[in-house]
């Protein structure tokens, strides 16, 4: 019975070149890294899982099917960076056995600072995905799967969306299990589909992790799993990063194989099948309403804003972001509407987190920078850059008019 | 375990971190119960710091058994498991004999700090010593060229001092002091444990003073263990002195909690202005030359600010002649040694400590600051650097960056506020009790390998 539900997220950030406070031109990005970085994940994950998943769709006619969820930062770099990993993701697309979701172009936190700035990135994450891959999302997952009764409800109003995705915390869910379509306490259509963390992070994180006591996972093992949940479940949802296969996991752990082997394994089983998360929301009714009047997001053990929010630095330069939105528009300048946009993703405030970085854990492997606040510093520069260019730029007349209103 | 510890400074009569290390780690070996025979070359020069607090001593008695008018036994308070004999001696830890002029000059200056130190109370060994200081200043020019020989009369007055003693192992503190560990050693058989606190590299650069590399070199390679207080030192005595790396131990230095920060003080220093802050000797080692090449920077982008250079050096001169060179003389602020509570005011004063050290082996005074509630940036080339990671780092050649990080702190107030918190809590983990620790670790894989 369960069908399993497999997302993955792509996202790779607009990373800042060293910055200080004497540089002077508005040149805030490392092409040179971004390139260098996009190329090397296309090559160890993104081309060779997309070969992959291409040719299990075609093996499987109809039958296996996954979602990804692009952001805008990533697609435009992989446009500019390595157009070879565009074209695979066209190819799947053309299968029909894809779905694209929407999140914020920018993979932002907008949605808590800027009800404005949020649904615009949304709206241009949808245009985007409806340029490049021909549909139109119907489910949406916000950044980090930052997830709220709020959120949901301003989903619902954009009157765009079947489905939101979030985490499956247990805070939340209480004696419920995530393996139901639920629906938020203020909203009439809107279903809840949540991540199944443990077996998605069996494969995302312990996959490769020779100490775990269920290593080595094989495809025929975590199929069983899948199946125990018939009878209390209707659907495992596997939201991933999409950089588990052959960067986080690398290919020596064999999760390629796994992967390859996954769909011979659960379909084993008559009764299972898999579907895109538009699927879920269309084929099951929501069981149950879940509260989430707290903020909650997929990220750490804590579930929580504190990899993003956590210390002064991090809450002051989101502020401070947030806090130019007036001024930035007020110019009318797209490049600088767009350098301001590129600064809200919300790496660069991961990367000022403290939490752990003594230990350095996995906070650490992601961070371009040798410590957090280093990576401040170069924000705090490059925002205030941008702010000496707001108020330089004097907006023509027609424009300051309209942006007014 | 009962250890003969050969030292060269000890609060108060410290020049640099050194003593300040000495101190933390015998305070704490006593508190093990480890019992300690401090030898101590006996101090004449005033200069004194005030990053420990000042110790009374409780007995001071001539010690004239074997050493006659050359030593001096005596306890202190607080340490209670460690007797001190201190050796009439004009060494001085940080010295080459080419600075020996300027510091006798230097001691001629602070004649007035003797009697704030008489004032003190309790205190008239010290200050005992303290007035025959002019009646060695004599003896002490005439040193200046031979500090070998000063180095091995030391050597000779331990020795006669280990003769009345039982001890298992011997614990030697730099260079100066690895002559009488070596005799010490083989005389009585018992291990030789050598500390090293810095080495030639780190003070000359790659002007080494041959004869100090050579009994730096010999004392590592007589000695049964030896203690480096970072990896860094631990890379140095490997590349430079060709030591095995199985013979080095790296023992990172503590700090003690001062809860007792002057509330009170900090009243009527209220200023406008940013302050930063150098603490520290201003000679090649420290870099002092970088901050004043990275306050020019920063002035170019900030005007309220002003860059404190507490301490004193041979390159002191050359600094002050160097900020009014380059225009930023009033800027800059040269307060010559700082003593007591004067150091403690300056850190309570300072918005940032910067540690531009060309080669630090360790770096005891960004704990300190931290342990003020300073934020602190320090170069890469620290010892300290391996063991803080909420504090910024900088190679100390890198003068641009290190401005643009002396800007962010001043510009940005939640960076202070952030590295401050977390560097305060972060320097509360590095203990001088585990530093003893691995201490004593190290005594008993010597005193089984015997």
């Amino acid at each position: 019975m369960p069908s399993v539900c497999f997302y993955f997220q792509v996202h790779q950030p607009y990373r800042l070149r060293h910055y200080t406070i004497f540089d002077k031109t508005p040149n805030y990005f490392d092409d040179f890294r971004n390139a260098s970085i996009c190329r090397k994940i296309a090559n160890k994950c993104y081309l060779p899982t997309n070969r992959m998943l291409l040719d299990i769709i075609r093996r499987y006619e109809g039958r296996f099917k996954v979602a990804f969820s692009i952001t805008g930062a990533a697609l435009e770099q992989f446009q500019q960076f390595c157009p070879e990993v565009m074209s695979t993701f066209d190819a799947l697309a053309q299968t029909g056995c894809v779905e694209f979701l929407a999140e914020t172009y920018y993979h932002s936190l907008s949605f808590l600072y800027s009800r404005r700035e949020f649904i615009e990135q949304v709206n241009l994450h949808v245009g985007a995905i409806q340029k490049l891959f021909g549909q139109t999302p119907r489910v949406f997952r916000n950044t980090e799967l930052i997830y709220s009764n709020q959120l949901a409800e301003v989903i619902e109003s954009m009157d765009k969306f079947d489905a939101v995705i979030t985490e499956g915390a247990d805070h939340v869910l209480g004696h419920r299990n995530s393996n139901f379509v639920y629906r938020p306490p203020n909203c009439k259509q809107l279903k809840l589909l949540l991540k199944n963390y443990s077996l998605s992070d069996d494969i995302a994180f312990r996959f490769g992790n020779r100490q775990w006591n269920e290593h080595p996972l094989m495809a025929d093992k975590f199929a069983a799993w899948v199946n125990r949940i018939n009878g209390n479940g209707q659907v495992v949802n596997l939201f991933m990063d999409y950089e588990t296969f052959g960067e986080h996991q690398w290919q020596d752990t064999g999760i390629f194989d796994f992967m390859a082997h996954l769909p011979e394994e659960v379909l084993k089983y008559p009764d299972n099948d898999f579907k895109t998360p538009g699927e879920v929301a269309d084929a099951y009714e929501a069981m149950d309403v879940v509260d989430v009047p707290h903020i909650i997001s997929w990220v750490d053990m804590e579930r929580d804003l504190s990899a993003w929010l956590g210390n002064a630095m991090q809450s002051n330069a989101l502020h401070e972001v947030y806090r130019l939105e007036k001024q930035v528009r007020q110019t009318c300048d797209q490049r600088i509407l767009e350098d301001w946009r590129k600064l809200q993703t919300s790496d660069h405030f991961y990367y000022m987190c403290t939490k752990y970085f003594a230990d350095g854990d996995v906070h650490k492997y992601f961070n371009p920078y040798d410590s957090p606040y280093d990576s401040y510093i170069n924000f705090m520069n490059v925002l205030n850059n941008l702010k000496s260019r707001c108020e330089q730029t004097l907006p023509p007349a027609s424009c300051a008019a309209s942006s007014k209103a | 375990m009962k250890v003969f510890m050969l030292g060269w400074e000890f609060p108060p009569y410290i020049s640099g971190g050194l003593g300040t290390a000495c101190h933390g780690l015998t305070k704490a070996m006593s508190d093990l119960g480890i019992e300690i025979i401090f030898v101590l070359p006996k101090p004449f020069q005033q200069t004194t710091s005030t990053h420990v607090r000042m110790l009374t001593p409780l007995q001071v008695k001539p010690w004239s058994a074997a050493g006659g008018e050359e030593t001096f036994g005596f306890t202190q308070k607080d340490l209670k498991h460690v007797t001190f004999y201190a050796i009439s001696s004009a060494m001085q830890p940080y010295t080459t004999p080419q600075q020996y002029q300027n510091q006798i000059e230097q001691i001629i200056r602070q004649k007035a700090s003797q009697e704030q130190l008489k004032a003190l109370g309790g205190m008239e060994a010290i200050a005992h010593w303290l007035h025959q200081a002019p009646a060695e200043l004599g003896q002490g020019a005439q040193y200046g060229g031979d500090m070998y020989t000063e180095i091995h009369r030391y050597a000779a007055a331990a020795i006669r001092l280990a003769w009345q003693e039982q001890f298992d192992v011997i614990h030697a503190h730099d260079w100066m002091t690895y002559p009488a560990g070596i005799a010490v050693a083989a005389m009585t058989g018992k291990p030789l444990v050598i500390h090293v606190h810095s080495t030639e590299y780190d003070r000359s650069g790659e002007n080494v003073n041959q004869m100090i590399y050579d009994i730096e070199r010999r004392g590592m390679h007589a000695a049964t263990k030896i203690i480096a207080v970072s990896h860094m030192t631990r890379n140095i005595i490997l590349a430079r002195y060709g030591i095995m790396g199985d013979k080095v131990e790296v023992v990172y230095n503590g700090v003690e909690r001062n809860g007792d920060t002057i509330a009170a003080d900090k009243i009527g220093i209220r200023n406008d202005e940013k302050i930063i802050l150098f603490l520290g000797r201003i000679t090649m080692q420290k870099g002092p030359e970088y901050f004043l090449m990275a306050a020019r920077k920063v002035l170019e982008v900030m005007d309220n600010v002003k860059f404190v250079m507490a301490g004193s050096g041979d390159m002191m001169h050359r600094m002050i002649e160097m900020a009014s060179q380059m225009g930023i003389g009033n800027k800059v602020l040269f307060t010559g040694f700082l003593h007591g509570k004067d150091v403690q005011r300056v850190f309570q004063m300072a918005d940032l400590y910067v540690m531009p050290s060309v080669s630090e082996p360790f770096g005891i005074a960004p704990l300190e600051a931290l342990n003020f509630d300073v934020p602190v940036l320090i170069s890469k080339q620290s010892g300290v650097a391996e063991v803080l990671h909420h504090v910024l780092k900088v190679d100390f050649w890198d003068i641009q960056e290190m401005a643009n990080k002396i800007v962010a702190v001043l510009k940005y107030p939640p960076l202070q506020l952030t590295l401050r918190e977390h560097g305060n809590f972060e320097v509360r983990k590095l203990r001088w009790s585990d530093a003893a620790r691995k201490c004593l670790k190290v005594y008993r894989e010597t005193t089984q390998a015997v």
